[in-house]
């Protein structure tokens, strides 16, 4: 059947929600996804582009600590000038896709599409980044780890938006590192990905968030892992290949098994507490 | 429907257009600003890259509401000094070889060069890492942005006679990189109806259809649907006529998914915007296998009843007594090796338009056979050969699997049913269904050497996954066990290969047609063999490394044998890698590097049958030299190499040749561009017809030799010993091709068939190489990175060194992917980014060294290269990563988690 097209390009966040509210839209920003998931010329449905709604891009500091906007490109946190505990997310961004791809993908957009190797999460996760969702009737806020489900699945109801990503200023202390292995340089969908954000004090770890992704349904923190680290040095031998493997249920498919996910997320988790504790040295 | 504003070279353009349809369309479509190419239609590929206000997007990830307002760069439409400078610097480096990707990588590379007018090598790769290549391995498009802004210094064109061995600009290139050249989706006139497939997504399948004609009423726009009913001709083509079995829609079962059924014709827009999900038909699904072990099994279901076991072909050369000669060896190597479904993955999906011109049905479409292309459209539509036309559109890459018909017989159809222009466009992921792989092997041979390192013996089977019908598997089969030995000398020999029909992909042609998969098996199982005479690698090569006056398996005595020339060059960058290697690893735990080699031989044309090329070479009344290059160039370059022959041998400056291209209605056949046959065949015959023309033009002078030959104004001057000769062309009279002297010559390399045991001659020419690779492993996790490849390639006569060094590099990006990433599941890597191909950061350092031991056989002594380039790059990979970590790769591509395996299992 031919499917009867709308597009709408509200200017104000109110219109946009009101729309939502009145009927079933497909929400459009960067179109990374959306565009990738038809073979059509255009977007099928009806859809509803928020990106002229100025209010949803950008990065602010709050009292109450960061706010990056829905549509906040890769390109966009990558440029922007961000405390060390958010270098892990800027460090993702450039691993997204290549330039052409973080010029376009804004970051609720990664969130929305919930995607197990989305590139966004595992930093976010260690950020305990939360999302801020609004619809014509209020706004509620829900934790990153709350609102994706499963792979493609969120909590996000259909007449809400993202609006905005809120880190805590709890969290935006220490530093933090992210590392993202695939079988090729550019491009790529990753087999693994680790994030760490490290608080130290006088040489001990106070606070640590890792976080894993690409190795289960949905990208997760490893706190059996983080409680190992807390009141020591920053090593990463504390991070065993069971401890790992414990902590996450890694799929297979065809970039790789699920053995090799445990054994290389374990080890990618290391290494990137290993460059934490030397961004940590050089830092200080 | 509404209107957006476009700011496009200071311009303001109003679109009428829907907001949510791709910005690629509306640039292509509306502004018919042609240089966005559309590769994959997901921002994987990057060939759609244009600038918005100043920064890099691919056009097809942009709805067009979003770039309302906006200024937007394309090609042909930025600023005209920065162009003129990259455009000269692609030219002048050979950046650009089929061109599909060149106008992104001129886009992404303008952002770059604004910023950064004289960036370095990384600079390079972050900027021009969205956008894929197939053709080049990226080198010199590095070199050739790096460059752009620097004062170049233009060499003057070679004096007549001299063309040969010159790395002249490529004689097409200037549509390449000013986004002006055609391809398949490029040219399609106004009111032109669309063709699209339906297409099996079942791997095994009967079907039936509903209520066509219901259907059709119920969607506004469609014109017609065409079933195999519809099909006047013989419904089965196939490449090699024998073995013909695949229809052009199916009849009442498909065998493999993707494979079309039916088309629909209608209105583009209409057409277009339909989902086709309600299109009547109903699946009944079968038994299905996907490999070469389960399709040759007991349970198997035949997928074509008169191949018993799915048995399309086997292969064999069999000399002296294997058997007991391996018995006598003093150390024998067994081993086991598997390979994958690998993609061709040009960046140019399969695309063309027809129409009718009179009584006679024109297609425009790419390929790499355009005669093979008539003969298998005409057979399908049931006409008269003259009443086809193929005329090839630039093609986007080929690589072997633009042979065989894709489209061409489909437009065909619809174009005798609806009377009407027609055009199709194959989407990636149709594209990926519907194209033809290189074939999955399973391998197994065993190696047998005397004390002194001798290779005594050598057997070796192959079980070759040929898919759901036969396109090049008997080749296939037929090459597998004439190259298994390598370029080595092997007395006591048995080489067998069968191809297995499964519901997987069809297996064809891909750039080496199997030898590739073979050589990953003798290669490493020589690494095994040296490592137990205690001989060095390359040694070991060397000494068994055929020679002038050897024979082969086959029992062909070879002449002008390369291949201790390539190992000898390599033999001085072998021993400094080892040094540096060595030193390395002593310090390094977490990484380890190691070095790998191996070598090539290929027969250039086919396997012991006929395939002669023909080159007309006229000149016209107005005074015009008029190359008839049929060698369809798929961004090899034969539009350049095959006009350099021509000209030296008529001794004319190369500039001054006019190419008529591969039109089937005005150029003689050449025969298909596969089997690294081109530069070889179809450069023989230019030769021959360079020097007719000249014996012609000197019999017209009375002269008894030319010193200069040129055309000045209408009249032919031939100078000899400063006495010139002039002839006025108009007043002579003109051919039935519109030509006053002409030469037309043919040439077919002397082979022979081959016996029973695979004996006889079965190529008149072979060229010879060997490629060392260093890598680096990552010993936890598996990855490995190839740091540095060193290419010595025997071609008889470099033809033009920049484009040969251009194959060289690019056969090396396939060669990696083949050995590291390339792994193609039907089902599951449909698309660019599941399916990976090599990008510009995953390239080696490359060198390149040309060795010319000429061939009498070849035209000024070349021989082929186009395939002989992929061969020994995987197995020089997988070589160097046992050197690296002891483990030794069974099954490419070796992904990490195979790696670790691997590595993990050679620990303990």
């Amino acid at each position: 059947m031919t499917v009867i097209n709308s597009y709408l390009r509200p200017f104000a966040l109110e219109h946009a929600l009101e729309e939502l509210a009145a009927g079933s839209l497909r929400i459009a920003a960067g179109c990374t996804d959306l565009f990738p998931s038809t073979e059509h010329k255009q977007l099928q449905g009806s859809i509803l582009d928020i990106t002229r709604i100025k209010s949803l891009r950008g990065i602010s500091d709050t009292d109450d600590g960061i706010r990056i906007g829905a549509t906040t490109t890769w390109t966009d946190l990558i440029k922007a000038d961000l405390p060390p505990a958010c270098r892990g997310l800027q460090l993702a961004a450039q691993k997204v896709g290549a330039l052409q791809i973080q010029n376009r993908g804004t970051i609720a957009g990664n969130l929305c599409n919930a995607s197990p190797a989305a590139d966004g999460v595992p930093p976010l996760l260690t950020l305990d980044a939360k999302v801020e969702l609004q619809s014509k009737g209020g706004t509620r806020v829900v934790p990153l780890h709350d609102f994706i489900i499963g792979p493609r699945k969120t909590v996000l109801a259909e007449t809400e938006l993202i609006t905005a990503l809120l880190i805590p200023k709890s969290s935006l202390t220490g530093h933090s590192h992210f590392l993202k292995l695939g079988a090729r340089a550019y491009l790529v969908i990753s087999i693994a990905m680790t994030s760490a954000r490290l608080v130290v004090r006088n040489g001990v770890v106070v606070e640590a968030a890792l976080a894993i992704g690409s190795c289960g349904p949905v990208a997760t923190r490893v706190p059996q892992v983080e409680a190992q680290m807390i009141g020591k040095a920053v090593d990463p031998v504390v991070i065993t290949d069971d401890l790992v493997a414990t902590a996450i249920d890694p799929i297979a498919d065809m970039r790789a098994n699920a053995a090799y996910r445990a054994i290389s997320a374990a080890e990618l988790l290391r290494r990137t507490v290993l460059e934490l504790a030397m961004d940590l040295e050089a830092a200080t | 429907m509404t209107s957006i504003t476009l700011n496009i070279a200071h311009q303001t353009h109003i679109v009428k257009t829907h907001m949510a349809r791709r910005l690629s369309e509306v640039l292509r479509d509306d502004l018919k600003l042609k240089s966005v190419k559309i590769g994959c239609d997901a921002g994987d590929c990057g060939a759609c890259t244009v600038l918005i206000d100043g920064a890099q997007h691919c056009a097809c990830l942009v709805p067009a509401g979003q770039a309302d307002g906006r200024k937007i760069e394309t090609l042909e439409t930025s600023e005209p000094q920065l162009f003129a400078r990259l455009q000269d610097s692609f030219l002048d480096h050979g950046a650009a070889q089929c061109g599909i990707c060149t106008p992104g990588m001129m886009m992404a590379a303008t952002e770059l060069l604004r910023a950064v007018p004289s960036p370095d090598q990384a600079q390079v790769k972050e900027a021009l890492a969205g956008v894929l290549c197939r053709c080049t391995g990226y080198h010199k498009i590095i070199a050739a942005v790096m460059d752009a802004n620097s004062q170049t210094t233009v060499c003057p064109p070679p004096k007549a006679g001299h063309a040969v061995g010159q790395p002249i600009r490529r004689l097409d290139g200037q549509a390449k990189v000013n986004g002006t050249e055609v391809f398949g989706a490029d040219f399609i006139p106004d009111g032109t109806l669309l063709v699209r497939a339906i297409r099996a997504q079942h791997y095994h399948a009967d079907f039936e259809f509903g209520d066509l004609l219901a259907w059709i009423k119920m969607h506004a726009g469609v014109e017609c649907v065409i079933t195999a009913a519809d099909i006047a001709g013989i419904n089965c083509y196939g490449v090699i006529p024998p073995f013909a079995d695949q229809p052009a829609l199916a009849e009442k079962t498909t065998r493999y998914r993707g494979e079309p059924v039916a088309l629909v014709v209608g209105d583009p827009k209409a057409l277009e915007a339909l989902g086709l999900d309600d299109f009547p038909i109903s699946w009944t699904p079968r038994p299905h296998s996907l490999t070469q072990a389960d399709g040759a099994g007991p349970d198997a279901t035949l997928l074509h009843d008169h191949r018993q076991e799915n048995t399309l072909i086997r292969g064999n050369v069999v000399s002296g007594a294997p058997d007991s000669a391996m018995v006598e060896a003093a150390h024998v190597v067994t081993g086991q090796f598997e390979t994958s479904y690998v993609e061709h993955a040009y960046i140019e999906p399969e695309a063309g338009v027809a129409w009718m011109e009179a009584d006679v049905l024109c297609i425009q479409a790419c390929t790499q056979a355009p005669v093979m292309d008539l003969e298998d459209t005409a057979k399908v539509l049931g006409l008269p050969l003259n009443k086809v036309r193929i005329i090839p559109s630039a093609a986007g890459g080929g690589f072997g699997a633009k042979l065989d018909v894709t489209l061409q017989p489909l437009l065909g159809l619809a174009v005798l049913k609806t009377g009407m222009p027609c055009s199709m466009v194959f989407s990636r992921s149709e594209s990926m269904q519907a194209s033809t792989k290189r074939h999955p092997g399973s391998m197994q041979a065993s190696i047998g050497a005397d004390a002194a390192g001798k290779v005594m013996a050598m057997t070796f089977h192959g079980d070759f996954n040929t898919g759901a019908y036969a396109s090049w598997g008997p080749t296939v089969a037929t090459r597998v066990p004439v190259h298994a030995s390598g370029p080595y000398l092997t007395p006591n020999y048995r080489a067998t290969s069968r191809a297995v029909h499964t519901n997987g992909p069809t297996s064809g042609a891909f750039r080496g047609f199997g030898v590739p998969q073979a050589a990953i098996t003798q290669e490493s199982l020589y690494d095994d063999l040296a490592q137990k005479c205690g001989i060095d690698r390359l040694e070991f090569r060397r000494i068994n490394a055929l020679r002038d006056g050897d024979v082969t398996p086959c029992g062909q005595t070879l002449q002008a044998v390369g291949i201790i020339d390539c190992l000898d060059a390599l033999k001085p960058h072998w021993d400094e890698f080892h040094a540096e290697v060595t030193a390395f690893n002593t310090t390094s735990l977490a990484h380890k590097r190691g070095i790998g080699i191996a070598s090539c031989w290929y027969g250039c044309g086919n396997t012991g049958l006929p395939n002669p090329s023909t080159v007309r070479f006229g000149i016209t009344p107005d005074g015009q030299f008029n190359l008839h290059q049929g060698a369809t160039d798929i961004g090899q370059g034969s539009n350049t190499v095959i006009a350099q022959i021509a000209a030296d041998a008529l001794g004319v400056q190369v500039g001054m040749i006019n190419l008529v291209g591969p039109d089937t209605a005005i150029t003689p056949d050449c025969g298909k561009t596969s089997a690294s046959r081109q530069t070889f065949i179809t450069g023989r015959a230019a030769e021959a017809s360079g020097l007719a023309l000249r014996a012609a033009i000197l019999r017209l002078t009375n002269l008894t030799h030319a010193d200069e030959i040129t055309l000045e104004g209408g009249m032919l001057c031939v100078r000899q010993d400063q006495n010139d000769q002039k002839i006025s062309l108009k007043d002579l009279p003109a051919d039935a091709n519109g030509y006053v002297l002409c030469a037309e010559e043919t040439y077919d390399p002397p082979t022979t068939t081959l016996d029973e045991n695979g004996q006889g001659t079965p190529y008149a020419v072979y060229g010879y190489g060997a490629q060392i690779a260093e890598v680096e492993v990552d010993m936890a996790l598996g990855t490995t990175k190839v740091l540095r490849m060193i290419a010595a390639h025997d071609v008889g006569r470099a033809i033009n060194p920049q484009l040969a060094e251009g194959q060289i590099e690019g056969g090396i990006a396939q060669g990696l992917g083949l050995a590291l990433m390339e792994e193609y599941l039907p089902g599951e890597t449909e698309n660019l980014h599941n399916y990976l191909i090599p990008t510009i950061g995953d390239m080696p350092h490359i060198t390149s060294i040309l060795i010319e031991i000429p061939d009498t056989e070849g035209p000024m002594g070349a021989k082929g290269l186009g395939e002989h380039v992929l061969i020994p790059t995987a197995p020089a990979i997988l070589n160097g990563i046992h050197h690296a970590t002891g483990a030794r790769v069974t099954k490419v591509p070796a992904l990490p988690h195979r790696l670790l395996a691997a590595i993990k299992a050679s620990q303990t």
